[in-house]
């Protein structure tokens, strides 16, 4: 992939989170109750357009990029997305009690921008799990807030955390991210 | 999440002339009443009233998207995103749930049920589609719980047409038997396809609704559209399927003859006893006279529900506030 189709497919997909994040925080005021089917989707589009935004981002670092690949969460790169808070996502992990209890389970974490790849575990990436709370944008800031206290909980060896840009990302899983913005 | 049984009934003709009543319904004082008649049956306007039978309730925890009688006409299914319970239609108290794919931990959902109904004639049989286009043939002889399916129709993913939609685009929107129980059909976003019964890798026809929609499905997502969910209906003797779009437009396609045709339902194009002109639409960049072109189709205007009559051709198309009847062409 040409390095610009690789951005113009990168705009792409940080448009279409954009859009999605959108709709997920409008479904949450919505008469009717929350809709699963769509909730569903609309996280499966996430999850696509994460996998197809980390994946050109890899061809753009090997096409001769500078910046190495292991970029931090890049929060300035679209200043227009972590305000779109609270999060409406972490409702679907609990599609059947309250919206207001998810409500507090967003305060309730605190906001962890520090980098901690070597703690995160492969064993939790969501390629297989394609789990609804499994899309990580990584323009929002880290939140390991649902970590357990022993996060060697999945035994793992932590060099094989370091498999590149796509990969430690992808690592995150939804339910970790979200609740956060 | 609640479901009711409702009769549908017709009155044409009302009684009047009682002897204790008058016309209004007020009564009569009884000293007035001289001499004595029998009420008589007049016409009046037609009226159509609806009341209801049953209700059964508190067993869908989740929003109920299909409900399908059984041909043992005693029992019926309800299904919602999550489960499938059968009912029969004189216990309103209680239902048995035979499908349930919840998953212990809601994090680990990947796929929704979106439809299911019973099989023509076997009464033992049922379907129900998932949001990953896939559809499972249960029998409910095998267990009381049916989870396991007894086959699995899905057709393999054509990597070329992978995009960040495709998901979408794949959840099964209706399934409908066939008449004849041999076939069923399944309506995507933007394709009708046929199933054999007894083929369960691929489906035996596919027939593109609207195809010119695929290469705008970032702005159907942005407004939703590619949320519809369209049905689909066989014809009574299962040779012609159809389905709606966009624009009021709905399609017929021919298996017989393999024919497709798309009309339009509009006011101005349905005054009674006209006949409805095929529509085309242009895809390339010459549009021809008459035709029209994608941009300017309105995609607030759209046909989800249709049906076609059992034995005539007459189908039930229903727009966003209107429904137009349709039959054949009469002599």
């Amino acid at each position: 992939m040409s390095s610009t189709t690789a951005m113009e497919v990168n705009i792409e997909a940080r448009r279409i989170l954009a859009v999605s994040i959108s709709k997920l925080y409008a479904s949450r005021t919505q008469r009717g109750g929350l809709r699963l089917h769509r909730s569903l989707l609309l996280s499966l589009v996430m999850k696509s357009a994460r996998d197809i935004y980390h994946s050109s981002r890899e061809s753009e670092a090997l096409s001769g990029a500078q910046s190495t690949p292991e970029e931090p969460m890049d929060t300035s790169s679209t200043p227009e997305l972590p305000e779109r808070q609270p999060a409406p996502l972490s409702e679907k992990n609990s599609s059947e009690t309250a919206v207001e209890e998810s409500d507090n389970k967003v305060e309730d974490y605190d906001l962890d921008t520090t980098e901690d790849k070597e703690n995160l575990s492969p064993a939790r990436q969501s390629r297989k799990r394609r789990g609804k709370a499994s899309a990580a944008p990584d323009f929002l800031p880290n939140k390991r807030a649902r970590l357990e206290p022993g996060e060697e909980r999945y035994a793992a060896p932590l060099t094989s955390c370091r498999v590149g840009a796509g990969e430690s990302l992808a690592i995150l899983s939804l339910n970790q991210i979200i609740p956060a913005f | 999440k609640t479901i009711k049984l409702w009769k549908i009934s017709e009155r044409d003709k009302r009684p009047e002339g009682y002897n204790l009543k008058e016309e209004d319904g007020r009564y009569r004082d009884p000293n007035t009443v001289t001499t004595l008649r029998v009420p008589v049956l007049r016409p009046m306007d037609l009226m159509v009233e609806a009341s209801p039978r049953r209700v059964f309730a508190n067993a869908h925890t989740y929003h109920i998207n299909s409900i399908s009688v059984n041909s043992d006409h005693e029992t019926y299914l309800s299904a919602d995103d999550l489960r499938i319970n059968l009912w029969h239609l004189e216990i309103t108290d209680r239902s048995f749930n035979i499908v349930d794919i919840k998953p212990a931990n809601m994090e680990e959902l990947t796929e929704v049920i979106t439809a299911a109904e019973f099989h023509p004639d076997q009464c033992n049989t049922f379907v129900y589609s998932s949001s990953k286009g896939t559809i499972r043939l249960c029998d409910m002889r095998a267990s009381a719980l049916c989870d396991q399916h007894t086959k699995m129709f899905e057709e393999p993913e054509d990597p070329n047409n992978r995009s960040f939609f495709s998901e979408i685009i794949s959840s099964i929107s209706d399934v409908k038997f066939s008449h004849s129980g041999r076939y069923m059909m399944t309506r995507d976003y933007l394709s009708v396809k046929i199933w054999d019964l007894n083929m369960e890798t691929r489906p035996v026809e596919t027939y593109q609704v609207h195809e010119y929609l695929r290469s705008k499905l970032c702005s159907l997502y942005e407004n939703d559209c590619i949320f519809d969910k369209f049905e689909c209906c066989w014809n009574g003797n299962d040779s012609v399927v159809m389905t709606g779009s966009y624009n009021n437009f709905f399609r017929m396609f021919d298996r017989d003859y393999r024919q497709d045709v798309t009309f339009e339902a509009s006011r101005e194009n349905s005054k009674p006893r006209s006949v409805l002109k095929p529509r085309k639409i242009s895809t390339g960049g010459k549009r021809k006279k008459d035709e029209i072109s994608v941009d300017s189709l309105d995609f607030n205007k759209k046909i989800l529900h249709t049906a076609w009559h059992p034995l005539d051709n007459i189908i039930a198309v229903a727009t966003t506030n209107n429904l137009y009847i349709f039959q054949d062409k009469l002599n």
